[in-house]
């Protein structure tokens, strides 16, 4: 019942939106186009993504590393002055359709986002459609690059790097022989965990348990007693982060040892938060870079700056979007300020972020194909690097 | 299918019976409420959710180091369990004046009774979102969880047995005031024949708010020892929970108090039992085709009498 009332509600939302997307279409196309770069002339940029619902901290992460990078930006003096405006889609797909209208209405001239995958399949038609460049700081699904989409663009590599990777990483570096593979039956979870199953077995390693929990649910006793019996070394996690803190709770309250390891989902303090000590140990792969704990100068001072603003370490997709809005400000700093100019300038993109090396393919797709490693030490995510180099320490 | 079922059955019935007791619990309120005025009363599992708050703000209060053991463990469960039901019984009081009395003291319809029921189920739910926030709060360890003993594979640990033991023992305790009470007796009247009742000099208001006070402080004590086994809760952790026990309690009989406890446990075990037979993604379709079933058969549920006609 309270389903069908919050659909008719985003009903209504999507037709007072296709409204006022109408009515801004009759006052002409003369924002985006005008005026030739330089001084003076102020552009506006947007982000979209969650900025409430339960999935609000992703998207808080990636809205903080914009908001820095256009702060340093704006303090250069004899630039062209770029405006913030966030577009919240609270992570839902049906929201998605009606910001992206709205950012087309408020002529933007490129986005960061839309950050999730769901959100990037319904948003990003509207966005191609008004030729506006968008850059994911967040969406991997794979799928998204093969729509022949001319403005979209990812600063990661996508999921079809993730499962296999962290397969890879579990069968060489753990030296897993035994596993359990879990999903939460999501469109994201049971993909991720279908490509690490496959690849496990490419491997060799004997995938003892196949099961899915309902991630609402309170208890997973059903699924945790099947993986009892299993004795497995280690056990993979296809979902978000809630249910997974939950999990990995009640798979060690119930004596179930073996190796944590989940993907970019369940990357997030709330994990740990959820898990408390049992979370300790767990290895979370995200073709995300984290900007903590790194030796390199440039991304040190990202990290401080960050810190210095928000009072909070850079978290999962900061530094993504940070990059993100750098690549959209390099092109604005070459004096491209329509959203034409500004998308053919990112073809020619070629720099060193906080997160890794920005160099986009034709499909916008990132060019590499890094997976990197965090672990969950003393109540804290630390990054170790990427799959090649990460020594997990237990 | 088959060797999974026999392998996890042990473990199986222990977390069944875990889980079960927990919905049976929540399943009295619903049960209790419309045994005497045929109201679902959809707000109960937000009056469950206000009680997992209560055990967490406890916690907080006193700020607990981590798990405890001996007697200041058993200082702070009472403690939980006291402020739960108090803070679960006094929303449940509250609710009854606020969004029901109006309405019955107007003679309004029953649907407009279930209506204001969602309504002040949202009301509840949004006000915790926007107080406390969405995301999921973890609540802290207050006890270490230890293996006591085995059965077959199962392990019996101490919190699941205490979740078992606790609700059997309310049951208990709300069967004997319901059967042997001066105000239970009021309310098994109530049920029967309200206007009969009202000429025997039955205090209808009285009998309603108690109904909904005992209803309350059942799903606090649910609450508590939903806090202490899984130690989370969320603004909408009553949501799935409400309509599982309201699944349960209409399995074993809506309005009976002792088709509560058997709807909740069967509801668990069942869920469990499935589950190992069939994978975990079909437990709630293992659960509700049993229920539809049941219901096929036996329109009242399991036990399917009524408050009105419970004898002692």
């Amino acid at each position: 019942m309270r389903r069908a009332y919050s659909r008719g509600l985003v009903a209504a939302a999507a037709a007072s939106a296709l409204v006022l997307s109408a009515c801004g279409g009759d006052d002409g196309d003369d924002g985006g186009d005008a005026g030739g770069g330089g001084g003076g002339q102020e552009l506006t940029i947007g982000f979209m993504g969650a900025q409430t619902g339960t999935s609000a901290q992703l998207g808080i992460n990636i809205s903080n590393g914009v908001e820095l990078a256009l702060e340093q930006h704006n303090a250069k003096s004899g630039v062209t002055k770029v405006k913030l405006i966030k577009y919240d889609t609270q992570g839902d797909p049906a929201q998605a359709t009606n910001q992206v209208k709205k950012a087309v209405t408020d002529k933007i001239v490129a986005l960061v986002g839309p950050a999730f995958s769901g959100e990037s399949k319904t948003g990003v038609p509207i966005l191609e459609e008004a030729g506006i460049p968008n850059i994911s700081p967040s969406a991997t699904a794979v799928t998204l690059a093969s729509n022949g989409w001319k403005t979209w663009h990812r600063v990661l590599a996508n999921d079809d790097v993730q499962g296999p990777g962290v397969a890879d990483f579990m069968a060489k570096t753990l030296s897993a022989k035994n596993v359990a593979v879990i999903d939460d039956q999501s469109e994201y979870g049971k993909g991720l965990a279908d490509a690490v199953r496959g690849q496990l077995e490419k491997n060799g390693v004997k995938v003892a348990v196949n099961d899915s929990i309902s991630p609402d649910e309170a208890s997973y006793s059903a699924t945790i007693n099947k993986v009892k019996p299993a004795n497995v070394d280690a056990l993979f996690f296809g979902g978000y982060y809630a249910a997974g803190g939950k999990l990995v709770k009640q798979l060690r309250d119930s004596g179930v040892q073996g190796t944590f390891v989940s993907g970019d989902g369940s990357l997030d303090a709330a994990f740990v938060t959820g898990g408390g000590e049992a979370a300790e140990g767990a290895l979370l792969s995200c073709t995300c870079s984290s900007a903590v704990g790194s030796t390199d100068p440039e991304v040190q001072k990202f990290a401080t700056d960050y810190k210095a603003k928000f009072n909070a370490d850079p978290a999962t997709y900061s530094a993504e979007g940070y990059d993100a809005t750098n690549a959209i400000l390099q092109a604005i700093d070459a004096g491209k300020t329509s959203t034409e100019d500004i998308n053919t300038y990112l073809d020619t993109i070629d720099f060193k972020g906080v997160s890794k090396q920005i160099k986009f393919t034709d499909t916008g797709e990132l060019e590499g194909d890094l997976l990197f490693i965090t672990e969950v030490k003393s109540g804290k995510l630390a990054f170790l690097g990427d799959t090649a180099t990460a020594k997990p320490s237990s | 299918m088959w060797n999974d079922f026999v392998t996890q059955f042990w473990p199986s019935t222990i977390d069944g019976l875990t889980n079960g007791s927990i919905y049976a619990l929540v399943a009295l309120g619903y049960t209790l409420v419309y045994g005497v005025l045929r109201l679902i009363n959809f707000a109960h599992s937000e009056i469950f959710m206000i009680g997992t708050f209560a055990s967490l703000f406890v916690l907080d209060w006193i700020n607990i180091s981590g798990p405890q053991t001996g007697l200041a463990l058993v200082g702070v469960l009472l403690m939980m369990l006291a402020v739960s039901m108090a803070v679960s019984g006094g929303s449940a009081v509250l609710l009854e004046r606020i969004a029901y009395r109006p309405l019955r003291k107007r003679g309004a319809s029953r649907l407009a009774a279930l209506i204001s029921a969602i309504g002040a189920s949202f009301f509840l739910q949004e006000l915790f979102a926007i107080w406390q926030g969405r995301d999921q709060l973890s609540i802290p360890r207050v006890m270490d969880k230890e293996v006591l003993f085995n059965i077959g594979s199962g392990q019996v640990r101490n919190d699941k047995l205490l979740v078992v033991v606790a609700a059997i023992l309310m049951m208990i305790a709300l069967d004997r005031f319901v059967n042997g009470s001066r105000l239970g007796r009021g309310i098994r009247a109530t049920a029967q024949d309200p206007d009969t009742a009202v000429l025997m000099g039955v205090n209808i208001d009285r009998v309603v708010l108690v109904t909904f006070l005992l209803g309350g402080m059942l799903a606090g004590v649910a609450a508590m020892l939903y806090g202490v086994f899984f130690e989370l809760t969320q603004y909408n952790v009553g949501f799935l929970l409400g309509i599982k026990a309201f699944t349960a309690a209409v399995l074993g009989g809506i309005g009976n108090i002792r088709g509560a406890l058997v709807g909740g446990l069967a509801l668990g075990l069942i869920e469990n039992y499935g589950a190992s037979f069939f994978g975990s993604e079909w437990l709630n379709v293992v659960a509700f085709s049993v229920l539809v079933l049941v219901l096929m058969f036996r329109p009242t549920g399991i036990l399917g009498e009524n408050l009105q006609r419970a004898r002692a």
